[in-house]
């Protein structure tokens, strides 16, 4: 039997996700997520000890590079994509008191 | 002057390196079908006629100078609205993404640069690529050129229904879950998902990051092979490339299945399969047996527990890669809040839609503490168990042969309201994304309302040129199924 998604999870998951939703919305999400999380426990039916979990189908090796810097200063082409910026910086809210 | 768009991209670039046409009059005729058309398709989110005619110049100049030869060298191609282009907006198809034009190319769009082609627009999908019938863009529907009424398939609908209306002859789409291979499907194109590692990610938008791969569209089997060799190459830039051996796919076009193994997993033809599906498959896989092919039926295992696995992997990275959306470096910003949290919240919350806030808190709760082991991990530990199943089955055969999707395209409306009933129609095709290995989807029948029936091809790792071989010969003893063109 799956996990039983109640408003508090809604809320938890809600601040992880970032996400500010109505009481309908909540109410949608709760609905959706067990009706999803019932379907994931058919994972339940196999046996999986011992089996490693498997991030990539590759064994990728880490790809290291010298740190020099090979791109231009492009901070203003990138600026020009910021909701707001000012003084060649991102502007956002206040962050400290 | 003959029609250009019912060439294939292959002929259409000959003319051009001939000096019977021009460039320029190849993108015209491109933009010109897609004024006529797209008022009705909607596949096209960004068109730019004199970006394009510019472009278009240059490359002439290149051609002319002997300098560009390759097979689709001045043919002009549409690029899904994931794949970053650089001065050229590229939003997802996400009110969160509005107004980003990216300062820098995805290597995919390099590469198409590299070889002289001209990039006319961008195409609809999925928002963030999450769907199957491309109705959760924020720019509304596109519709399947066969019938209006009907979806195009998704995410890359945008990419399939553009080829299939004539508008293009070739574009790019995504593949995380069947992206590619399903909307082909549903419009009666040709296209491929290359296996993990062999088109960069460089500059595609991030939705499942383990599990994406860039591939081609095209109104046929070479025209599609020669777009791979275009767009796949080993990038420093993406850590999951791969540097292969062989970039030749056209050399896999030959006539012959003589001796080729083909395996059709009896699990794929259960319950949920369309007899209106599996007729065409079954015609299909007996032309390929003609042709002599050894065609056999067995059991692959584990497919009922690749869409579970699917949506706990998926959900997880997108929950992960959609946090850098924030309203702070790029797009939406909403206009009131309260500090800094309330900004993100609120601009996160009104820029997401439905389908891709549904997928950010299961891949949220599936990460979280407590449920990480029980979830995430559980379905890494299946997705090892799925890719074993398929080692296996690649031991014994060249290909697996399968539908692309368990019905035709379904009509407009029918899909959103029932999320996991939509998710189920992915069955055929998660599982190559969670093995990382390479599947097309051919056009290979029409049911009975004259919508069109794709068959999939599935080959281990890197065997792109198996699959490519075998569609190419069902290519050439299919014969014109459709009798007619779309739209």
């Amino acid at each position: 039997m799956a996990e039983i998604i109640t408003d508090e999870t809604i809320d938890y998951v809600s601040i992880l996700a970032k996400l500010k939703l109505t009481e309908a919305e909540k109410e949608d999400a709760k609905a959706d997520m067990q009706k999803m999380l019932n379907y994931i426990d058919k994972l339940d039916e196999l046996d999986t000890s011992g089996v490693e979990p498997m991030s990539h189908v590759f064994s990728f090796d880490n790809v290291f590079r010298e740190d020099v810097v090979t791109n231009q200063d492009d901070r203003d082409a990138m600026l020009a994509n910021a909701p707001l910026a000012k003084d060649g910086q991102y502007k956002v809210p206040k962050t400290v008191e | 002057m003959m029609d250009l768009m019912k060439l294939t991209a292959v002929q259409l670039s000959d003319k051009i390196k001939a000096g019977e046409i021009t460039v320029s009059q190849a993108v015209d005729a491109a933009l010109d079908a897609m004024e006529k058309k797209d008022g009705t398709i909607h596949a096209f989110v960004y068109t730019n006629r004199e970006h394009a005619q510019k472009k278009a110049a240059e490359i002439q100049e290149k051609i002319d100078a002997g300098q560009l030869t390759g097979p689709l060298a001045g043919v002009p191609v549409a690029v899904k609205d994931n794949i970053c282009t650089k001065g050229m907006p590229t939003t997802c198809a996400s009110r969160i993404m509005e107004n980003f034009v990216p300062m820098y190319q995805s290597e995919a769009a390099a590469n198409l640069e590299k070889a002289g082609m001209v990039i006319i627009g961008k195409t609809n999908m999925d928002e963030f690529a999450m769907g199957s019938t491309t109705e959760t863009s924020c720019y509304g529907a596109t519709k399947n050129p066969w019938n209006v009424e009907h979806v195009p398939g998704g995410s890359s609908g945008g990419s399939c229904a553009a080829v299939a209306a004539g508008e293009v002859l070739l574009a790019l789409g995504s593949d995380t879950g069947g992206s590619i291979r399903q909307p082909s499907s549903y419009c009666g194109v040709t296209g491929i998902k290359p296996t993990y590692g062999t088109v960069s990610r460089y500059g595609l938008i991030a939705y499942g990051s383990s599990l994406d791969q860039i591939g081609p569209v095209a109104g046929n089997v070479t025209d599609c092979a020669a777009l791979l060799q275009e767009i796949a190459s080993y990038d420093k830039k993406d850590s999951t490339s791969v540097k292969l051996d062989d970039y030749d796919f056209m050399s896999a076009l030959k006539h012959d299945v003589k001796g080729m193994k083909i395996g059709i997993p009896r699990d794929y033809f259960g319950e949920g399969l369309d007899p209106e599906v599996l007729g065409p498959i079954q015609k299909a896989a007996a032309v390929l047996k003609e042709q002599g092919a050894i065609v056999e039926h067995f059991d692959l295992g584990m497919v009922e527990y690749a869409i579970p696995a699917y949506y706990v992997i998926a959900s997880a990275e997108a929950s992960s890669n959609l946090e850098r959306f924030d309203g702070v470096k790029y797009g939406y910003r909403a206009a009131d809040y309260e500090g800094l949290h309330d900004m993100y919240k609120k601009s996160r919350t009104e820029g997401f839609g439905r389908e891709v806030k549904r997928r950010i808190m299961l891949g949220s709760f599936v990460l979280s503490s407590g449920y990480y082991d029980a979830y995430y991990l559980k379905a890494l530990r299946t997705k090892a168990l799925i890719k074993k199943a398929f080692d296996a089955a690649f031991a014994k055969y060249d290909i697996i042969l399968a539908p692309a999707a368990p019905t035709t395209a379904p009509r407009l409306g029918e899909s959103l309201s029932d999320p996991l009933k939509m998710y189920l129609g992915d069955i055929y095709t998660v599982s190559a994304n969670l093995a990382g290995i390479p599947g097309i989807s051919i056009p290979c029948g029409l049911d009975s309302k004259g919508m069109p029936v794709g068959m999939q091809m599935l080959g281990d790792c890197f065997k792109e040129k198996t699959i490519l071989q075998a569609a190419y010969t069902f290519e050439c003893c299919r014969g014109d199924i459709f009798g007619k063109e779309a739209h």
